[in-house]
């Protein structure tokens, strides 16, 4: 590195002093950044980390000078390389966007324009900002896609958004936000919506560009392990306050704040007991499964046994099968071939011809708590709902029966039974739905990734609650999740699938202790690690089989 | 592309399917009115040998399922039937009047679709401002305001005080073309009043919900403008509601002209229609009915068909 370089990396870029922003929530405003400040050097990454509502997407994006609707700047300052982000105007602060600070989603399938190719996305903000005419922003555009390792880059940026998978809408989107060569990435949670395979190449090709075009970049994301590759330098955030701050190894050997500590810790949670009933006839046989949609088919002769008091994790990347597994089980999707038994008696395989009481053993609880509550009804309700349609109960007996639900769940019921879904959080919401599940007395319960949607805190809680109540009430769970680490915590048994098959089943033990089948190796080895240097030791062990 | 071709087949066969179920409605409607067609054309003359051979010569003494299939073979074959007022051939009788329905409609469609379009938009870019409310006022008051008493202030106005236009359209085959734009300049003004407030409205709904969606916000986040990013961002996803109001309106501009056709006494199918039915012409009503519904139907087809067309994922499968 020579001398302008250096003198270069080290001149600070981006200088947030006290900065304040208020939200709208129930017509008052409530403060979600609490007076933070951030130092930001040329060419540096910074990791923010926290729970959801910590204000670390707030605090990133402001860095645009932006709020979104029913925000606002409420005090202290934002200087992006001498320019008052708060005091400039919203035209200084439109050249700004795009050109010298760029922004990747989330969401990179919502954030498209589903109304346009690739590359012409890629291209509006040069062409826009009059960095360069068309021809140039396209061929800059090929050459991106191919330094971000996306397949086929001459042509793959002629697709529309809903044409490519989303590992690579994501990286089409960095090279989007590369396209002007900002000093500034804004990466917001860029990872989170992917499976582990995909968020370690996506991650790879992230790191390699920035660090080739010595960019600068905030990294937001809820995950540990991940901007433990990604950053030089870790803030800590929650309640919109800053916790903690250091450089990464610092911050991963050495976290000072208990909050911290707790955040490292949450990946201890294990499962207390191992039940060893195997004998015992299964409560659900899957026999010889294969089933799908149309005369594709989507499952391929899946055979696997659940049995009480036991968790058989179901684990494998988006599209592998491992809902629609469970749609066969609970019946919403007849198979084609094979049939699911409950306690050996064959279960008929639509569920609209299977009786009250076989509908009954067999509850779900899904991803989004949110959209699998009716936001109308009370919490009583949707609880009590069950009970009179399962077991037939008067209203008083429901109402008893639902206290002692909430109870079980760890809600008190006296102040939640006459609330309504939207006067409870994430993990509360997730409660009531296990509740619901339970209040119909069910021998199995299908857990479709429950707790993916939640923070990792919270997450655990939810673990914890399961664990309990397998044990209390003798429950089979079936466990289906695209995270390593919950099924560590959780499972006795698990199975892998991959493309509508069962590549592996077993216990816990055998799965995860080696000889490994070759698809659960690189899905246990894509799993980040809380070690800087993780991801950089495995790119240098895959690449020579490439 | 096989996706799209599928589809616009599929559509192509429930319109058919739609217009047949509208010919039965209206074939079974003219059949339960009371009365007897025949005595009804014969009036107090009527005696029972007359009347019988007024039927035998109409075929009215026929089974009606016969009658039924007779009349829709015909008209698949473009024949109408005779008019019972003058007997002439109705659809000699329906060209002249729907080729002057037809030329002012599109008049009325030129001007007032771009019109609301564009209003719509300016709508939604300057979204609460002044422009936006006065807007919304104006064009709401001249929904609110029945056509015919529009349609006499604009008379007022134009064609009395200024003198600028004529107040009867009174428009024949051998017109030329730009004094015929010239006499029914006023009514499409009438119509594009009354048309426009709900185009216009749909286009900066369309538009302002989907300013909070993610691509939005990016576009927001890459430095655009507020209208390269409703021009280029937001409206190429809008276009399928406003297409279906759009359709819904044009129909409206051939359908529900007769107000302003008999106003300005402008020879459109709308004045045939009340006449027709003033005359117990039944034969004529039935056809204009037909008529109207297959523009009906056509039109909302259309508008089906490129509210999908204007959809990449099927524009562009995978």
């Amino acid at each position: 590195m020579d001398n302008e370089t250096q003198a270069n990396k080290s001149s600070v870029l981006l200088e947030i002093r006290a900065l304040r922003i208020d939200g709208m929530r129930d017509d008052r405003w409530h403060e979600i950044v609490k007076g933070i400040d951030l130092t930001l050097h040329r060419g540096e990454v910074l990791g923010l980390i926290g729970e959801s509502g910590a204000g670390k997407s707030t605090l990133g994006i402001a860095a645009m000078g932006y709020v979104k609707p029913g925000c606002r700047f409420s005090g202290g300052s934002i200087h992006f390389d001498g320019i008052d982000m708060l005091a400039a105007s919203e035209a200084k602060k439109q050249a700004l966007r795009g050109v010298r600070i760029a922004y990747v989603a989330q969401s990179a399938a919502a954030s498209f324009n589903p109304a346009h190719r690739l590359i012409d996305q890629f291209a509006e903000t040069p062409i826009q900002h009059q960095q360069c005419n068309k021809a140039e922003a396209y061929a800059d555009a090929k050459d991106l896609y191919g330094k971000l390792q996306m397949p086929d880059p001459e042509q793959i940026g002629f697709r529309y958004p809903h044409q490519v998978s989303g590992g690579q809408l994501q990286r089409a989107m960095t090279a989007m936000a590369m396209s002007c060569r900002p000093d500034l990435i804004i990466f917001d949670e860029p990872t989170t919506a992917l499976d582990v395979t995909t968020q370690i190449e996506v991650l790879m090709t992230m790191k390699d560009i920035v660090e080739k075009f010595n960019t600068a970049a905030i990294y937001i994301t809820h995950d540990l392990a991940v901007v433990a590759q990604m950053a030089d330098r870790i803030m800590v955030l929650r309640h919109g306050e800053l916790v903690e701050e250091a450089p990464t190894c610092t911050m991963l050997s050495a976290p000072q704040q208990d909050y911290t500590k707790s955040l490292w810790a949450v990946r201890s949670f294990t499962k207390t007991r191992l039940a060893e009933n195997t004998d015992e006839q299964a409560i659900i046989s899957v026999k010889n499964v294969t089933a799908g949609y149309g005369m594709l088919d989507i499952l391929h002769e899946i055979n696997f046994d659940l049995h009480r008091g036991q968790t058989v994790s179901v684990v494998g990347e988006s599209g592998s099968g491992k809902s629609t597994t469970a749609r066969v089980i609970t019946g919403l999707l007849p198979p084609r071939i094979g049939e699911v038994l409950f306690q050996g008696q064959a279960l008929p395989k639509d569920y609209r011809q299977r009786s009250k009481d076989q509908l009954r053993q067999v509850q779900m609880i899904y991803q989004m708590a949110d959209t699998a509550i009716n936001p109308r009804q009370r919490i009583r309700d949707i609880i009590g709902r069950p009970l009179a349609f399962y077991l037939g109960m008067n209203p008083k007996q429901c109402e008893a029966r639902t206290r002692e639900l909430l109870d079980m769940i760890e809600l008190k019921p006296d102040q939640f039974i006459d609330r309504f879904p939207s006067e409870l959080s994430g993990g509360q919401k997730q409660r009531v739905c296990i509740a619901r599940a339970l209040a119909a007395e069910p021998s199995c319960i299908i857990c479709d990734e429950v707790t993916s949607a939640l923070d990792q805190l919270v997450a655990e809680g939810i673990l914890r609650l399961l664990d309990r109540l397998q044990r209390e009430l003798n429950l089979a769970y079936m466990f289906i999740t695209h995270d390593l680490a919950t099924v560590k915590a959780i499972s006795d048994e698990v199975v892998v699938m991959l493309k509508g098959r069962i590549v592996e089943q077993g216990s816990k033990d055998t799965i995860f202790s080696p000889p490994h089948h070759e698809y659960t190796e690189k899905l246990l080895s894509s799993v980040p690690q809380m070690d800087p240097d993780w991801m950089r030791n495995l790119v240098a062990q895959r690449s020579p089989q490439h | 592309m096989g996706s799209i071709v599928n589809v616009i087949l599929q559509r192509l066969g429930l319109g058919i399917l739609v217009l047949f179920a509208v010919s039965l409605i209206i074939f079974l409607g003219v059949e339960l009115l009371p009365g007897d067609l025949c005595q009804a054309i014969q009036g107090q003359a009527a005696t029972e040998s007359t009347v019988a051979a007024c039927r035998r010569d109409l075929g009215l003494d026929q089974a009606a399922p016969v009658r039924y299939i007779h009349w829709l073979g015909n008209i698949a074959q473009g024949d109408f039937g005779t008019s019972l007022a003058n007997g002439r051939k109705i659809s000699e009788l329906i060209s002249v009047r729907l080729g002057n329905t037809f030329f002012l409609a599109a008049v009325a469609a030129v001007i007032a679709v771009p019109l609301s379009l564009a209003l719509g938009i300016l709508a939604a870019l300057y979204r609460n401002s002044w422009f936006d409310r006065s807007i919304n006022i104006l064009t709401l008051s001249s929904i609110s305001f029945p056509e015919f008493f529009v349609a006499y202030i604009l008379i007022l106005i134009f064609s009395v005080k200024l003198a600028w236009f004529p107040s009867l359209a009174d428009v024949s085959p051998d017109t030329p073309f730009f004094e015929r734009l010239h006499k029914v300049f006023l009514p499409a003004l009438t119509l594009t009043l009354v048309v426009m407030a709900h185009m216009m409205r749909m286009t900066r709904a369309a538009i302002i919900n989907l300013m909070a969606s993610p691509y939005i916000e990016m576009a927001k986040f890459k430095g655009l403008s507020r209208a390269h990013i409703i021009m280029h961002h937001a409206l190429p996803n809008a276009w399928a509601p406003i297409v279906n109001v759009v359709a819904l309106n044009l129909a409206y501009l051939i359908v529900g002209v007769v107000i302003v056709e008999v106003v300005f006494v402008y020879p459109g199918l709308g004045q045939l229609i009340v006449d027709s039915v003033q005359k117990r012409d039944i034969p004529v009503v039935q056809a204009c009915s037909i008529i109207f519904a297959a523009t009906y139907v056509l039109l909302n087809l259309t508008a089906d068909i490129l509210s999908i067309a204007t959809n990449p994922r099927l524009l562009h499968p995978r």
